[in-house]
């Protein structure tokens, strides 16, 4: 396993274009530590560059703060709240989405309220979610469900009309039930749509989460208050209204991290669920 | 020797299509006309209606009739409407009050020039990463390593970066709008039939030249479908910015009206939202499809035959 | 070309005449992908000649490779050795392993590749107008005399999504021919046409041909297009492709539709068709993929 892991290693190591990219971020890096010290070295401060942190400042912040358990349990609040709210999103959508597929009559019904709603920017329920729901965190995650819940939803719709007709034909004459046709061919067929929902979905979500723990955690006149606290968000906010900017990036980069983890785990478990994409 | 007769197949007139109707000459407004009346004879109006009366009607009963435990501290619909509507709005924002255009008028700016911004950067970013791998290797990956940052979390550092408060949002804003249009428009070169670009340089055309004739116009469909996305992406991180550290705007107002307890004004806020979302979204969707003539005309025929 | 009795060989010598307009000389190609140990080979030390001003058509079962050997004359593909030429010029050979395309070799493609954002007379002038060859109006004057001589007058100005996929097809020979082209290469273009559009096509491919002359380069898998259209018909092998068996088609030229009734048709037909079926066995024993 070990050398499988080597082998792959060092066949992308010996690619020409790995080393392009190496390159490319490597200069980016370099201009970034330049630009941010352009004061001290130039004299003359660049732009917007000069008000970054330099890139050594937040390695060594990163450092100092992979070591403190408080970070990790920022880090592992937000990861939880994402999970919540994509999962429910999952649970609810998926149903929600296939049902519409499948009747035209519940499709004419419900399509039209879901597009209305769907445009109204996910934060821009924080309030009403607040006022509705009992706790703090219920209210975080309704607004998190939300993010995830209309592309999840949406995406499974557009698998599920895809289906060629012609699976339903072959079923039907091979005597298959209503229940069967279901379970066989509109779940399965779906399931790529499915998997594209949600890794887009789950990217979504850690926006919707972020913003709602900086907005809780601060915000322009303190609004949301109470002490939700925690997160890597609200970890960021602090860090500004701190004065410690090279937390923020450093924060901003976990969650970057973070996020991309997501994503890639969602990717994994994709392929796994459906093995016959990957074929051929 | 066989009869021959070189000329008997090619001198018939040529069939336009085997539709039923001839469309040869048929404007697009008239295509639209008429797929909105068939739309109007289908069942869907009417399902159309029966939900929102079914939304709206929950919403009414749980507030305002059953009065329902959760419910009892949102406005219900007519308290809503009534002050949407009302000359003399109770808590300062109705269709007649001038500031509330100017909350629209400011949200909008703001989304139209990071939307533009992000189009007039992003596209071409786009086409030349799809056309050229080299590129693409250099560029690719920098760009990878940023965008999993959620917009919001560029707040801060973007109030560190530049000074005013339009600036940080707009730039927020522009960043998502950004990523969503150039990963799509580079995607959609990358989907174009290598038989383009194999008959483009058959036929003597050169890179350039297949740049322009074939690249751009094939990835059009792919470009428009990203501008859309980057619309909704793009008022995403503007409320987001808003509400964290902005004055006027949509978000804004949405922000206040919690912390001034002026609930009804909430959901002005939101359903003004709504609306103007998806106006700026067909906006893009209509842009699109009338640069896109062939591609309306097409599918109204039912596609490829 | 047309009298004397079918002439069937099993593998040519190469011919030492020199070739005019149009004639392409494959000379003992190879087309190799992937690595020594890893590979596979599509072409197998393929010989054959395609003679100047008339048609031939490659017959072989899908993915035997034949299209590749069309991708190299075309530019598209390399090849591992051999050479091929073009009336005396080296396409591809030793020292270049991959010719440049150009418009004296150009391509009708399987799925069509009519530009589907421009119109039709947009497309036909495309050509001309990006080499410079000819300006906006003489190359749109041009346009319109051809495609009236194929009978496409009346949908210059419709896009290829309004036209049916058969009229799509002639509009992409024409946007071809207006280039003057040496050699036009067909890979199998009426591959997805129903039979009763394809034998439409196939006349209306032949008055083209008489109307301009032009070579012509047909890859197809249907043995009885290929004998209808062809003057020369190579057979080729299950993949690596080297030609099986090639066949004079002594049918006088122009045909119709009448010919495939004919004594002299189904002869043919029965010469080649054993050797035919006995690829296509092969192939399908292989697991051939369609391609």
């Amino acid at each position: 396993m070990a050398k499988a892991v080597a082998l792959k290693a060092f066949n992308v190591i010996g690619r020409d274009d790995f080393w392009r990219g190496a390159l490319s971020i490597a200069v980016f890096l370099v201009f970034w530590e330049i630009g941010s010290r352009s004061h001290a070295l130039f004299g003359v401060a660049f732009p917007w560059v000069s008000q970054i942190p330099a890139p050594s400042a937040v390695l060594r912040e990163l450092v100092i703060l992979v070591q403190e358990p408080s970070f990790w349990m920022s880090a592992l609040l937000s990861t939880l709240r994402v999970f919540e709210g994509f999962f429910a999103a999952m649970v609810i959508g998926i149903p929600l989405g296939l049902a519409m597929a499948v009747s035209r009559t519940f499709y004419g019904i419900t399509f039209p309220v879901f597009e209305v709603l769907r445009p109204i920017p996910p934060l821009a329920w924080v309030p009403a979610s607040i006022i509705f729901w009992p706790t703090q965190e219920l209210s975080i995650a309704f607004v998190t469900f939300l993010g995830a819940f209309f592309t999840i939803v949406i995406n499974v719709i557009g698998g599920a009309q895809a289906i060629d007709v012609r699976y339903f034909q072959a079923a039907r004459s091979m005597g298959s039930s209503t229940w069967d046709i279901f379970r066989r061919i509109i779940l399965p067929a779906t399931l790529p749509s499915i998997v594209v929902g949600a890794t887009v979905g789950v990217g979504i979500t850690w926006a919707v989460v972020v913003a709602a723990e900086m907005i809780s955690g601060g915000g322009s006149a303190g609004s949301m208050g109470g002490a939700a606290g925690g997160g890597l968000g609200f970890f960021i906010w602090n860090s500004y209204v701190g004065g410690s900017y090279t937390q923020i990036v450093a924060g901003m980069i976990s969650i970057g991290i973070a996020g991309y983890i997501s994503s890639a785990v969602l990717r994994k478990v994709g392929k796994w669920v459906t093995p016959w994409l990957s074929e051929g | 020797m066989t009869e021959a007769s070189p000329v008997r197949v090619l001198n018939s007139e040529v069939p336009v299509s085997m539709a039923e109707d001839d469309v040869r000459g048929v404007s697009a407004l008239t295509i639209a006309i008429h797929r909105a009346w068939l739309w109007l004879r289908s069942p869907r109006p009417y399902l159309m209606i029966i939900g929102f009366v079914l939304f709206i009607g929950f919403w009414y009963l749980a507030v305002e009739v059953w009065k329902l435990p959760r419910f009892s501290e949102m406005p219900g619909p007519t308290q809503v409407v009534r002050e949407w509507l009302s000359r003399n709005p109770t808590y300062g924002l109705s269709i007649f009050t001038p500031e509330y255009y100017l909350h629209i008028w400011v949200s909008t700016r703001r989304v139209a020039i990071a939307f533009f911004l992000a189009t007039a950067i992003g596209v071409p970013l786009g086409l030349f990463l799809g056309w050229s791998e080299r590129f693409k290797q250099y560029v690719f990956p920098v760009f990878e390593l940023l965008r999993p940052i959620p917009p919001l979390a560029w707040v801060p550092l973007a109030i560190v970066m530049f000074r005013g408060s339009e600036t940080p949002i707009i730039f927020l804003t522009f960043l998502a709008s950004f990523y969503a249009t150039a990963l799509n428009t580079m995607l959609g070169v990358e989907s174009i039939d290598v038989s383009y670009t194999r008959a483009a340089s058959c036929l003597g055309a050169t890179r350039w030249q297949t740049f322009r004739h074939v690249i751009v116009p094939g990835a059009m469909p792919f470009i428009f479908t990203g501008l859309q996305i980057s619309v909704g992406v793009a008022w995403f991180s503007l409320v987001a910015g808003e509400m964290v550290s902005g004055q006027y705007g949509l978000g804004y107002v949405i922000n206040t009206s919690y912390t001034m307890v002026r609930y009804p004004t909430i959901v002005i806020g939101m359903i003004t939202l709504g609306i103007v979302g998806y106006v700026t979204s067909a906006a893009v969707r209509l842009v699109g499809d009338y640069l896109m003539q062939w591609r309306t005309r097409e599918l109204a025929l039912g596609g490829d035959r | 070309m047309s009298l004397h009795p079918a002439a069937t060989r099993d593998y040519p010598a190469v011919s030492t005449q020199p070739i005019r307009k149009g004639g392409v000389r494959i000379a003992d190609v190879v087309k190799a992908y992937g690595t020594k140990e890893a590979g596979i080979l599509a072409v197998d030390h393929c010989t054959f000649d395609v003679p100047p001003g008339e048609i031939t058509v490659v017959v072989g079962p899908s993915g035997c490779g034949k299209t590749t050997l069309l991708n190299a004359i075309a530019g598209f593909h390399s090849i591992s050795a051999g050479t091929i030429h073009l009336d005396d010029e080296l396409l591809c050979g030793p020292q270049r392993l991959k010719a440049p395309p150009g418009p004296d070799r150009i391509v009708v493609f399987q799925n069509g590749a009519l530009f589907p954002w421009k119109t039709n007379i947009e497309n036909v002038t495309f050509g001309p107008i990006m080499q410079g060859a000819l300006s906006r109006a003489e190359a749109y004057d041009k346009a319109r005399h051809m495609m009236a001589d194929a009978g496409l007058r009346g949908i210059e100005h419709n896009y290829p999504g309004e036209i049916s996929s058969g009229v799509r097809r002639r509009v992409e020979i024409v946007r071809a021919l207006m280039n003057d082209p040496k050699i036009l290469l067909l890979d199998e273009p009426y591959r997805a046409l129903d039979s009763l559009t394809k034998s439409v096509m196939h006349e209306a491919l032949l008055e083209i041909f008489y109307k301009n002359r032009v070579t012509i380069f047909f890859i197809t898998h249907d043995l009885e297009e290929a004998i209808f259209l062809g003057h020369r018909v190579v057979i080729m092998t299950t993949r690596p492709c080297r030609p099986k068996k090639i066949l004079d088609i002594d049918i006088p030229h122009p045909r119709d539709y009448s010919v495939l009734t004919t004594k002299r048709f189904r002869e043919l037909m029965d010469e080649t068709a054993a050797a035919v079926h006995e690829e296509a066995i092969k192939a399908f024993a292989a697991g051939e993929k369609e391609r």
